[in-house]
């Protein structure tokens, strides 16, 4: 397949960029933070997406969705990272819509995707329990007792998981932690006696929840894919994930870089424009090269996705790792090429840098799946 | 059956038939390409036989024009051909800067008669080909070169070109038969409106060359003196010795130059193809608990094979997205700065993997310092075609548009 967007897909980047340029720039996700916004996204907004099919992207037609595969939900993630754009899109269109589509059996389909579809449902995936990343590191504990069991611990970073109406957690139902035999993934309303949420603000003025289950009740019905088998299930939703975020995160680098670039054109000192200062130039230029590899990855890993989900890994590890260090050096240098004026508030380079930052951490970091390519290639 | 399997089939055929045992070994290094030329030996029959027999087919060069020697085979062909050697691990029959400079130049900016004159010489490996761009004066700033060429009628009424001037870094110069030189024949236009493109003969009297030696021992550079060359403004019939207009050369060399960094960018990432860095390193260093030894080490590597991988998916899209018959553009800086700064990172960090063993410069155990000088040689790889620094001033006007200084 060509490593380039077809026809549809263009057209998709095309209304998806004037529908955000025009309904949530940057100055939306500014509101949001300096009113408070309780939900920390706009739900009429959201209302709207779904009714372009934005929320059901990777939803099949027969469930009410746009079935534009992970290269159409890649193109949306990627223009919502040029304008910050603040929705549920990535927890529940991207990594609740993966997973339901590829482990859920047919009860669960039917009943939760034309809801992600029509943006009736919120969704949150609930991994992480520590500082870093690392879905084998699971502790918490899905205590089996006959066909039901009793989830308790605490999961972090749980992106949107103050806002989902249903929450994806994984648990161990065996093992030690460390191992990937043992996990179980569970589809647990968080609505659910037990079930504690609290908001955590983040940097980036995005949505987290710190999330505590206190011996929550679930029966077999809620276990989505094989019962102590759900490490490499996860892992295919977490890679849409990784890949969904490394979009994101090149949205924003992209955006950050063409300011920074209208800047130095702008900008004079020395009697000229401080752009046609070498120092810089080389610099940029070393970026635009980076950037232009970031792309490159990213639309082979989403490529990848649609075409060997199974296998796509390592070209996913590959996209976030890259990603994450290439948009770290984009808001880098956007803030320091802007000078002063980069430092303060009021200019919007800084929430660039901020999310950027939260992307770059979430499903694992740059170190991690640098360490896990080496692993793949047995080194 | 599509019409592309068949070919697929085809091909495969004719090549299981036609390739000899002996050039399936997959071995690309520099020391197995056939260079062809006058003055060129075969290393082996079964050689000599695979350059005659794909010369025959069009296949040295498969995507020219079967009327000037080529296969005349579209883009999807190609890659079918390139593939399916790749699967029998069939070595290229045939390498030339003929291939790979003077012919995209010919074809785009030649005239029917300098094809037709020098383009199947080139696909046969009759005739090898040398580039005279770089002066002792002339490296980055390329367009003040001052080798001169004048416009000459002598007493019996002849008319030629007069060349006087020096050349540096050409390329295997004392192997090569002809040369395509940048020559000034305007001294009083802009710097790059007086210069032309012209072919010359290597044993015209006055060409002469020295080899340079570099500091990986070897020397596959030459320095190259036109001392009163005298250069006949046809080489045949309507074959013009000029390419292209007398005084746009820039043009022809730009677009060369364009060419080159496509190339040489490609190459660089070919290189990847064989065994990954972590690989030899984990077969030199030794692993504990499955992961290289050295911890720093294995990190380094793990980011630079990051790095080649997108890069490598950077050349294929920069390939889909550039429309047939178009170059990619300024974008070829970019896959020429980001390619041969990768090229030396990864020599570095085989160095490294390698150790003290890698450091013996002469002996059987490293084939005299093969791996030693392979590293040296990647140091030229950001110089030669335009300096790193070069193709990131390159990016930065015509991609970036950031204003000049």
């Amino acid at each position: 397949m060509p490593l380039v967007l077809n026809e549809e897909q263009e057209m998709l980047r095309e209304s998806a960029r004037g529908f955000l340029d025009e309904k949530a720039p940057v100055s939306a996700l500014r509101k949001l933070r300096d009113e408070n916004n309780p939900d920390g996204f706009d739900r009429d907004l959201w209302k709207e997406m779904a009714e372009m099919g934005w929320a059901g992207i990777l939803v099949e037609e027969e469930h009410g969705g746009a079935d534009f595969g992970f290269v159409g939900a890649g193109v949306l993630a990627e223009e919502m990272g040029r304008t910050l754009t603040a929705s549920p899109f990535l927890s529940t269109s991207v990594l609740a819509a993966t997973a339901l589509k590829k482990i859920a059996g047919d009860a669960h389909k039917q009943e939760f995707l034309p809801k992600i579809a029509g943006g009736e449902a919120l969704f949150a995936l609930a991994v992480d329990e520590t500082r870093k990343h690392g879905p084998a590191k699971t502790a918490m504990a899905a205590e089996k007792s006959g066909n039901a069991f009793k989830l308790s611990g605490d999961k972090t970073f749980v992106a949107d998981g103050h806002v989902a109406d249903k929450i994806i957690v994984a648990a161990r139902s065996a093992g030690a932690p460390g191992e990937q035999d043992g996990l179980t993934l569970f589809l647990v309303d968080a609505q659910a006696k037990g079930v504690s949420v609290e908001r955590t603000m983040m940097v980036d003025s995005r949505n987290a929840a710190r999330i505590k289950f206190d011996g929550v009740e679930a029966t077999g019905d809620d276990v989505l894919g094989e019962v102590d088998g759900g490490y490499i299930a996860l892992e295919g939703v977490l890679n849409a994930g990784r890949a969904g975020l490394a979009a994101e995160m090149s949205g924003a680098a992209q955006a950050g870089f063409k300011m920074t670039m209208d800047y130095l054109k702008e900008r004079k000192q020395f009697g000229s424009e401080i752009g046609s200062f070498q120092a810089l130039q080389h610099r940029a230029a070393h970026l635009y090269s980076e950037i232009e590899l970031m792309k490159s990855a990213i639309l082979k890993s989403l490529q990848d996705l649609d075409e060997h989900y199974g296998m796509a890994g390592p070209i996913c590890s590959l996209a976030k790792a890259k990603a994450g260090e290439v948009a770290k050096l984009a808001s880098q240098e956007a803030v320091q090429m802007h000078g002063g004026i980069g430092m303060t508030d009021e200019y919007d380079i800084g929430f660039y840098m901020k999310r950027i930052r939260v992307a770059q951490e979430m499903f694992g970091d740059t170190a991690f799946h640098t360490d896990r390519l080496a692993q793949m290639r047995g080194y | 059956m599509s019409d592309l399997e068949t070919f697929r089939k085809e091909t495969r055929a004719w090549l299981e038939e036609n390739c000899p045992k002996e050039m399936r070994d997959g071995a690309g290094g520099e020391e197995n390409i056939c260079w062809g030329g006058k003055q060129w030996e075969f290393q082996s029959e079964a050689q000599k036989v695979w350059l005659e027999r794909m010369a025959e087919k069009g296949w040295t060069v498969p995507a020219w024009p079967k009327e000037y020697g080529g296969g005349g085979l579209s883009k999807e062909e190609v890659k079918i051909l390139k593939a399916e050697m790749r699967d029998m691990k069939a070595r290229s029959p045939l390498e030339s800067f003929g291939i790979w400079m003077l012919g995209p130049a010919l074809l785009k900016y030649g005239s029917h008669e300098q094809k037709a004159h020098f383009l199947p010489p080139i696909t046969r490996g009759e005739i090898r080909w040398c580039q005279g761009y770089s002066e002792p004066n002339a490296g980055s700033d390329l367009a003040s070169l001052q080798c001169k060429c004048e416009d000459i009628k002598d007493e019996e009424g002849g008319d030629h070109w007069l060349v006087n001037g020096q050349k540096v870094w050409t390329s295997y110069a004392d192997k090569s038969d002809w040369i395509f030189v940048l020559v000034r024949t305007d001294p009083k236009a802009t710097k790059h409106n007086g210069i032309s493109f012209i072919l010359v003969d290597m044993n015209a009297p006055g060409v002469s060359t020295k080899p340079i030696k570099l500091i990986s021992g070897k020397s596959p550079f030459c320095e190259t003196f036109f001392d009163d060359v005298k250069v006949p403004k046809e080489h045949g019939d309507g074959v013009s010795a000029v390419v292209g207009e007398i005084n746009r050369g820039w043009d022809v060399a730009k677009y060369l130059l364009t060419h080159e960094r496509e190339m040489i960018s490609a190459g660089g990432g070919g290189l990847l193809g064989g065994r990954g860095i972590g690989e030899v390193a984990a077969s030199q260093v030794g692993l504990e608990d499955g992961k290289l030894a050295d911890p720093m080490l294995r990190s380094k590597i793990a980011q630079a094979e990051i790095d080649g991988w997108a890069f490598l998916l950077t050349l294929e899209r920069m390939k889909d997205e550039a429309k047939a018959g178009q170059g990619v553009g300024a974008n070829s800086s970019m896959l020429k700065y980001y390619g041969t700064e990768f090229n030396k990172r990864r020599f570095e960090l085989m160095m490294d993997a390698g150790g003290s063993e890698e450091l013996e410069w002469e002996g059987e155990r490293t084939k005299d310092g093969k791996l030693a000088r392979g590293w040296l040689r990647t140091k030229a790889n950001s110089i030669e075609g335009g300096t790193s620094e070069v193709q990131l001033n390159i990016i930065a006007k015509r991609i970036l548009e950031l204003p000049g200084a």
